[in-house]
């Protein structure tokens, strides 16, 4: 496959080259690479919509009624649905497009399903580059939804623009216990599923806990949606516009890119020298390994032992 | 380029039950395979779409309501006339002995009744993918 010629489809924002594309930094780093040097240049175009909460709150539901609501302001949208791998065969089922399959053929939105592989934080390591490459096929709007999550997946934070942490009514006292986590990454809070009983309860306690917060120049508003039926969608799309001139307006837009830019470059360092140091540590790591299953050595030592020897040839 | 073979499971026209497609991708998941599961009464042309978007090596329709000589060439013709002519179609469902070599005429590589079973779907999946 050539690459250069893949880059310069999915420039063209030709559906086939993208989805290709993608199928290219899911699997095959050196491609990855130079895939991403082309392209590159030609992104910093979409605006990055992070969609995260618990298993079944309707965050596909959600995704899908915002992008279609996006696309009859005539933007075009892309969709990036991460969903769990199995740790045990390494197989997945996608199902988030169950709930986006609803219109007609529509050039000017992509909707793409990954899997998370293995890959802990709410996304899969591939995600990242997905975006990129979206980006560059002039998607103005990526609507990046989370597999879904408990208290400690906040990685979408790091690669969207406003996060959208969405609950539904009769979490109740629960919303005590995960304050922490997700509940700190929203930049919007959804009560998704608001003809539910319960609702006022939910909002009221989300309301109760952002008003704890400690003072920050930006309090984030609690939208009720009923997604399945397009309601609330139309006040979810101010909010996020409200987010949105916050962060031009108070310079965090450029903050938040370069925080974006350097923990991207850190994860691709990290991921290098991991690589690196495993299969440099080779044998060592098997003498290692034994000592430690057998009490002979505690883990620390058994590392430090390792790096010593390689700091002494230096 | 080692990768995960990616099949989407898909049910055309209008019946409405799906338990032979959520048993296909339940296998299909456990064989290590990753699936992108459509859901019900998708059209032809929604088909392409997403084996376009999803970037899949397989196509595995599932077709119970008796008009797959319709429906089932129109998603190959579709496929192809995008280009896909490197991914494998694969019919499952209720199909009349009669009915199966026209679809594979059309270019269904295997069709595979009821009481098929799902080791052997797997393992002429494995066989046939032409991409990976």
């Amino acid at each position: 496959m050539d690459i250069k010629e893949l880059a310069d489809g999915v420039i063209r924002g030709e559906k086939r080259s993208l989805a290709r594309a993608i199928t290219v930094v899911e699997n095959n780093p050196g491609g990855t690479r130079e895939l991403l040097g082309y392209i590159y240049p030609h992104t910093g175009g979409a605006y990055i919509i992070g969609v995260t909460g618990s298993p079944g709150v309707g965050k596909s539901t959600l995704v899908y009624s915002l992008a279609r609501y996006y696309r009859s302001l005539g933007k075009k949208v892309g969709v990036l649905a991460v969903d769990p791998t199995s740790p045990f065969t390494g197989g997945a089922i996608l199902g988030d497009r169950i709930r986006m399959s609803g219109g007609e053929i529509d050039q000017g939105l992509y909707i793409r399903s990954l899997a998370s592989r293995g890959h802990l934080g709410g996304l899969s390591e591939a995600a990242s580059d997905a975006l990129a490459l979206i980006d560059a096929a002039g998607y103005e709007i990526i609507l990046l939804e989370t597999v879904g999550t408990g208290q400690a997946e906040v990685e979408v934070m790091r690669f969207a623009h406003t996060v959208l942490v969405t609950l539904v009514p009769g979490l109740g006292d629960e919303i005590q216990a995960i304050k922490a986590g997700i509940l700190e990454i929203g930049d919007v809070f959804v009560v998704n599923k608001a003809d539910r009983d319960g609702v006022d309860k939910t909002v009221l306690e989300i309301e109760m806990m952002l008003d704890l917060a400690p003072l920050v120049s930006y309090r984030p508003r609690v939208i009720r949606t009923v997604a399945s039926k397009d309601e609330g969608i139309e006040e979810l799309v101010k909010e996020i516009e409200r987010h949105k001139e916050h962060l031009i307006a108070s310079d965090a837009l450029n903050q938040k890119q370069m925080y974006m830019a350097e923990e991207r470059v850190k994860d691709i360092l990290i991921r290098r020298v991991s690589a690196y140091v495993l299969d440099r540590a080779g044998t060592d790591l098997d003498i290692a390994m034994q000592d430690i299953a057998s009490r002979k050595k505690d883990p620390y030592t058994a590392a430090e032992e390792i790096l010593k020897d390689w700091f002494e040839e230096a | 380029m080692t990768r995960t073979i990616k099949v989407l499971v898909t049910k055309i026209g209008l019946d409405s039950h799906d338990r032979g497609a959520k048993i296909i991708a339940r296998a299909y998941r456990d064989a290590g395979m990753e699936v992108v599961y459509t859901g019900l009464r998708q059209t032809p042309e929604q088909v392409m779409q997403a084996a376009l978007e999803e970037d899949v090596d397989v196509v595995a329709i599932s077709i119970l309501s008796g008009a797959h000589s319709i429906l089932v060439p129109r998603v190959v013709k579709l496929l192809r006339d995008e280009g896909l002519d490197d991914v494998l179609v694969l019919v499952g469902g209720v199909i009349p002995e009669d009915d199966i070599p026209e679809l594979k005429e059309a270019g269904v590589k295997e069709v595979f009744g009821t009481g098929s079973n799902t080791d052997e779907i797997i393992a002429f999946t494995r066989q046939n993918v032409r991409r990976v």
